[in-house]
């Protein structure tokens, strides 16, 4: 019982910590990036590059993939996305077009391995992060096995969103950020510089994403692909709690992951996921804006 | 619709199917010289791009390795073996496409190539429709009986007839199965169920994941939890690809460990075993008929010659070493054919053989699988594993062991598939 509700929490975590970077760039900028996974995808690779090359402790890679990612995010912005605003269909080619870029960039080593050159940790194969021992030592507490990596995963996922909760509800930029999501021209009129406070939010959502890659490189093995499949399910996190709703993000995360888990234990996996998309299904049908979206503009 | 248009229509639909069903009516030169006069080309179709790149690429470069060596050797009837190399790119309809360039336009005799069984799949109608020769050199799940492929993987019960008494002989005896959601692994519990059950054993639990799926949560969960109530002693395990990885990694982080609780793998070679971590395989069992350990000279000069074409790193590994071998069974087959062309190549690898890196290997006459060594291997801290239990002699390949097939009852034989004993 208790075990099943755990895996449920650490599955919608695992969402939450995919989606909550979408719920940014997609939720509050309305830009649908691509190339989201891919970010994941670098950040993971941040982790395996810091490992082997400077022998970095894989908690020590969160922050550097953080900024990594963002930097990357940063970059994003600044040469593609900040040209197709308003063009949402143009946006999403270009971001997708960009993951398979980036994805060609790592097997390619970043044009390394045409000059023959091999970059230990990038390339076409597999790579795989050793987690640190005390992650996967398990402990009782009274008849609940604590997983301690599962548990850290979920620890941190709260953490990252209280920071942005608080980024976004409690700071100037966070109310920048609001006012241009609102509405940009009477944002920019009022002498916000909207094209700063997008990039930027556009860096931290990214940021985000490259946390996330580092946790997941703990789970499977890092590969150029690795990233796609979570773009689906952080969309689908994102569009069910309502687009630019930071709690029905939250909120929606929580009832994937459950349902997930309970299903999966109850009756099996391959269902699980079946149902899934089903429940998703419902409620776009029932609430098209979204679980917990806020009025309308 | 108007009958104008139903006669007009039909007489184009006609047509269009005439052209492409009846295609012999109009190429009919078969017998056109298959090699010219100082060199014979052969097709190697393996992805170099795409999702199972990976391991593909890998296949490629050993089957031009083998290659190399055979014309190092004054190649094949005289002739240097020259290769012709497509790139599939992980998708079953371009492996259909480049088949049939490879076939069509190049005139090769015989291609080596796929990896996954859908992408035999796709390129099977063509070497059955031309009369050509593919080798393929992948462990699958059997249930096939093509006149034109030759198999030199392992099928079911070369990997399952040696390993469940093995494991039940080791007091284990409640089965939990688990797989990957797809022909191969659900063929594999088949054959488990039956060995399980011959062995007075029993399987408790079947289930399967989708393919590629990452998040072993749950069901690492539902076998510890049956684990603990004794209703379940051991884990095998037919999952296959990165999935592997991740249940892998899931069974440890969840504490459990392969001495109280073992894994019983079919799918996880040296490759597997590298893409994990050493560390998260170390402890659990594999049976396969080749591993990197085998310890013979044929074997320990393979290793080394991968290792300096392909890099120090490189493991080697089942569907590597058919890869490789069974390019000598082929050069050895047109050699005693006289000729290279693709029935008279058949013909003459019926029943032949070759000192393989695993040992000796025999193409079996009635369904063209491979006669192979079962062995069992526990996999230690260092990605390798030690060989605990192998067979005297090799093993007849039974395709179709899932449905009762045995030597003194063959389904699929020269005379090809006798589907009225699939029904029973």
């Amino acid at each position: 019982m208790a075990d099943v509700i755990f895996i449920g929490l650490s599955l919608s975590s695992i969402l939450l910590l995919v989606a909550l970077g979408l719920a940014i760039t997609y939720g509050t900028m309305g830009v649908i990036n691509m190339a989201h996974g891919e970010l994941v995808m670098i950040g993971a690779y941040v982790t395996v590059l810091c490992q082997t090359h400077f022998g970095l402790h894989f908690l020590a890679t969160i922050p550097v993939a953080f900024v990594v990612t963002g930097a990357f995010g940063y970059a994003i912005e600044r040469f593609i996305v900040r040209r197709l605003y308003g063009r949402l269909l143009d946006t999403l080619l270009a971001t997708w077009g960009l993951a398979i870029i980036i994805q060609q960039a790592i097997r390619l080593e970043f044009g390394a391995a045409f000059a023959g050159l091999h970059i230990d940790g990038l390339g076409p194969g597999l790579q795989n992060v050793p987690v640190p021992s005390f992650f996967r030592e398990t402990f009782l507490v009274g008849d609940f096995v604590v997983q301690p990596y599962r548990t850290f995963i979920i620890v941190l996922t709260i953490g990252l969103f209280i920071l942005t909760w608080w980024l976004i509800f409690h700071t100037s930029f966070g109310m920048q950020l609001r006012a241009v999501s609102r509405n940009r021209g009477i944002a920019s009129c009022c002498g916000i510089d909207d094209k700063k406070i997008n990039a930027w939010t556009f860096a931290y959502g990214s940021g985000l994403a490259g946390a996330a890659g580092v946790m997941l490189a703990g789970f499977k093995t890092v590969s150029p692909t690795m990233g796609t499949p979570f773009v689906i399910d952080g969309f689908l996190v994102v569009v069910m709690g309502g687009v630019g709703s930071l709690f029905g993000t939250l909120g929606s995360a929580v009832i994937l992951g459950e349902v997930q888990g309970w299903v999966a234990s109850l009756l099996n996996d391959v269902l699980a996921r079946a149902i899934v998309f089903g429940v998703i299904i419902v409620v776009i049908i029932l609430r098209p804006q979204g679980l917990f979206s806020r009025r309308g503009r | 619709m108007r009958r104008r248009d139903f006669l007009k229509k039909s007489g184009i639909a006609l047509g269009a199917a005439g052209l492409t069903t009846f295609p012999h009516v109009w190429v009919k030169d078969y017998q056109f010289a298959w090699a010219d006069d100082d060199e014979i080309e052969v097709g190697v179709l393996y992805s170099l791009t795409g999702t199972t790149a990976i391991v593909e690429k890998q296949l490629s470069k050993v089957t031009e390795m083998a290659i190399d060596q055979i014309n190092a050797n004054g190649g094949v009837l005289g002739k240097k073996v020259v290769p012709i190399i497509e790139d599939p790119a992980s998708d079953p309809r371009t492996f259909n496409e480049k088949a049939n360039k490879l076939v069509v336009r190049d005139r090769v005799p015989s291609v080596f190539g796929s990896y996954t069984s859908a992408s035999r799949k796709a390129a099977l109608p063509v070497f059955e429709k031309r009369k050509n020769l593919y080798w393929y050199p992948t462990f699958y799940e059997g249930f096939e009986c093509s006149k034109n492929v030759i198999y030199t993987g392992a099928v079911p019960n070369q990997q399952q007839e040696n390993f469940v008494p093995w494991i039940t002989n080791q007091g284990y005896n409640k089965f939990f199965i688990v797989g990957s959601n797809y022909i191969y692994p659900r063929e594999m519990a088949k054959v488990c169920k039956i060995l399980v059950e011959r062995e007075g054993g029993s399987w408790v639990a079947d289930e399967y994941l989708e393919l590629g799926h990452t998040e072993w949560g749950s069901m690492v969960n539902k076998m510890k939890t049956m684990w603990e109530n004794g209703e379940c002693d051991c884990v095998y395990s037919n999952v296959v690809g990165d999935s592997i990885v991740a249940f892998r990694r899931e069974f440890i982080n969840q504490g459990l460990s392969y001495d109280k609780f073992p894994i019983f793998a079919t799918v996880c070679s040296e490759i597997e075993v590298q893409a994990m971590g050493a560390d998260y395989a170390a402890g659990s069992v594999t049976s396969f008929p080749y591993f990197q350990s085998v310890s013979n000279a044929a074997n320990e000069k393979f290793v080394e010659d991968v290792k300096s074409t392909m890099g120090g790193d490189t493991v080697t590994y089942h569907a590597m070493e058919c890869a490789y071998f069974q390019v000598f069974l082929w050069a050895q087959s047109v050699e005693t054919a006289g000729e290279v062309d693709p029935l008279s190549v058949r013909e003459a690898s019926k029943g032949q053989e070759v000192d393989a890196p695993e040992g000796r290997v025999r193409i079996e006459p009635e369904n063209l699988h491979c006669w192979l060594t079962p062995r069992i291997g526990v996999w230690g801290s260092d990605g390798q594993a030690e060989i605990v239990d192998e067979y005297a002699e090799p093993l007849m390949p039974l395709p179709y062991s899932a449905y009762g097939e045995a030597p003194d009852n063959l389904f699929c034989t020269q005379a090809g598939l006798d589907s009225s004993k699939l029904k029973t």
